[in-house]
């Protein structure tokens, strides 16, 4: 009794003050996620002297010279490209095995489907620091090696598991009536495939899509084990700052914040579905 | 949903299982095939049998780095899960507040993990950082490269920093799907707050938690490039993790048979782990519908 005359206090007394803390902690946890990346911007767009010099909390003398410097260099903004070309070439090859066999995963029973979707998984639990040296001595071998072919390959090995489960996870939500009707109706497997059932998980596709963007993109193990010059990424051209002078703090802090960019622009669209996403389609 | 038996719907599994088998276990046979093998160069390769799997379980250096291994993602695990509840419980639960939230959270999960490394490395720069120019100001000795403590309190935050929202979208996710008659029978029956939280939305979170945790554990045991760019394992090898001291030893000393070795036995502990994961999440679904 005691007990629940100090809820009925604690409820009445605290409705109000309860948004506030909310409040406090949501604008402590985004504190703590934005101060280390507004410190790159910050630096991007400061000259090195101001960023050696001087401590200053926001650029006292502006400069876009960095950004500048990456956009104008062929060496550099290669880096971007490449990275872009791979990443497209494996969210589309991801895509286009991963849809047939989500769809026979969540529509039918066949044999060995159980221990294969598991073996699947595993795949996306390998350590890429497992398959480095293999990747390498196995690309080198079949002529691939330095090319945005063999990091698109090489980035199947945990998004096509990824793709997979997430497009499961969609398929299921749909019911199967809708596949018996057309056939009754007369559509072959490519026509309902393409004209009925795609346009129905195609929120589905849009988040299977960011994934594999996103995880191919944030990757740089692989990528960088098997490139040299002709696909390197962006992430691993940033080591160029490095030079006898000391590190290009600058330029490092403008390549930085333009690596956000692609994903910072993308994120709006499948915010509602970020946590499907990541949970491999299980939410 | 009821699945019907078709053996031919083995032809649109097909391409996958052609794709990962060419990424895959091609590979991955290559890394069985040195592990057990030794070689004086040239190519010229001779049956070593389990030699190197003995060498690597006697080896201290590989034991040191599970155990450091462990530690880093029970600490991260740890502080990730509480606090990812707690920042999932008190997000704004829809309009235009939530989706704000959500955006800005997704945010460090989308940035390239060397630039994770290199962002953390500069904010924690005792003459350029915030972070550390904040912590020298304030009369705290902070060097993480040459202080252990400070390497290990950086690297976790780092983590902290990168997947804490990981787990808030879950947990939020998991939130969001509680109806709101459980809310109002729990006021009618005038639950205190902790009894609302333990009793509906912790049982309710179950399912992505578990996930949540899984995701976590397994992606902190491989963790290679953020840890690496910020401390290079160092100093000495504080925080030199499985991955780290993995590429080191193939790619950096190219002593193939025990990298090989160590990486079948690192690939079967994850392995185990998935397993494991699995089977708890079947069960979990299973239970659910």
């Amino acid at each position: 009794m005691a007990d629940m005359t100090v809820n009925q206090f604690s409820s009445r007394g605290l409705s109000l003050p309860k948004i506030n803390s909310s409040l406090v902690v949501m604008t402590l946890y985004l504190l703590f996620l934005l101060l280390p990346i507004y410190w790159l911007l910050n630096m991007s767009l400061k000259t090195n002297t101001e960023i050696l010099n001087e401590f200053t909390l926001f650029p006292r003398d502006l400069t876009f010279a960095n950004y500048a410097t990456i956009l104008t260099d062929p060496a550099w903004y290669m880096g971007y490209v490449n990275s872009l070309i791979y990443v497209t070439l494996n969210t589309v090859i991801s895509l286009a095995v991963a849809l047939p066999a989500a769809y026979a995963f969540s529509r039918y029973h066949f044999m060995g489907d159980k221990h294969l979707f598991f073996w699947l998984l595993t795949n996306r639990m390998a350590p890429p620091a497992v398959f480095a040296l293999p990747f390498f001595q196995l690309y080198s071998s079949v002529g691939l090696f330095d090319t945005h072919i063999a990091v698109a390959l090489a980035h199947c090995l945990f998004n096509v598991p990824l793709a997979v489960w997430i497009l499961e996870g969609f398929m299921r939500g749909v019911p199967k009536e809708i596949d018996e009707t057309a056939y009754i109706d007369g559509y072959s497997f490519g026509a309902f495939f393409v004209k009925i059932f795609t346009p129905l998980i195609a929120s589905g596709i849009g988040v299977a899509a960011f994934f594999c963007f996103m995880f191919s993109w944030v990757e740089l193990l692989l990528s960088r084990t098997l490139t040299t010059v002709d696909a390197k990424p962006i992430a691993a051209i940033m080591t160029r700052t490095q030079g006898a002078s000391g590190i290009d703090w600058g330029v490092l802090a403008a390549a930085g914040i333009l690596t956000i960019v692609p994903g910072a622009l993308v994120i709006y669209f499948v915010r509602n579905y970020i946590a499907k996403g990541f949970a491999l389609g299980r939410v | 949903m009821e699945k019907t038996v078709n053996q031919k719907a083995w032809f649109l599994v097909l391409p996958v299982l052609l794709l990962v088998a060419f990424s895959a276990v091609i590979p991955l046979m290559t890394v069985v095939n040195y592990s057990v093998q030794d070689t004086f160069g040239n190519n010229q390769f001779f049956w070593a049998g389990l030699e190197w799997f003995e060498e690597m379980l006697r080896s201290e250096r590989m034991w040191d780095a599970l155990g450091r291994q462990l530690m880093f993602s029970g600490i991260i695990l740890a502080i990730e899960i509480p606090l990812g509840i707690f920042v999932a419980l008190n997000m704004p639960k829809s309009g235009f507040w939530s989706s704000f939230c959500l955006v800005l959270m997704s945010l460090p999960l989308l940035i390239p993990w060397n630039v994770v490394g290199t962002i953390w490395q500069i904010f924690g720069r005792v003459d350029i950082g915030l972070l550390g120019y904040t912590l020298d100001a304030l009369g705290i000795n902070y060097n993480y490269t040459q202080d252990i403590l400070a390497a290990w309190v950086t690297i976790i935050v780092m983590d902290v920093w990168h997947w804490t929202s990981l787990v808030a979208l879950l947990a939020f996710a998991g939130l969001k799907s509680i109806p709101d008659a459980y809310y109002q029978a729990a006021k009618i029956d005038q639950a205190s707050r902790w009894k609302v939280f333990r009793f509906i939305e912790l049982p309710k979170m179950m399912g992505v938690l578990m996930i949540a945790i899984l995701l976590r554990f397994m992606d902190s045991f491989m963790i290679y490039t953020e840890p690496f760019v910020v401390t290079g394992g160092g100093p000495g090898n504080a925080t030199t993790l499985l991955s780290i001291d993995l590429v080191k030893m193939a790619l950096g000393q190219f002593d193939l048979g025990p990298a090989a070795a160590f990486s079948i036995m690192y690939f079967l502990v994850i392995l185990l782990i998935s397993w494991v994961f699995y089977t708890v999440m079947t069960n979990l679904e299973k239970r659910e519908g």
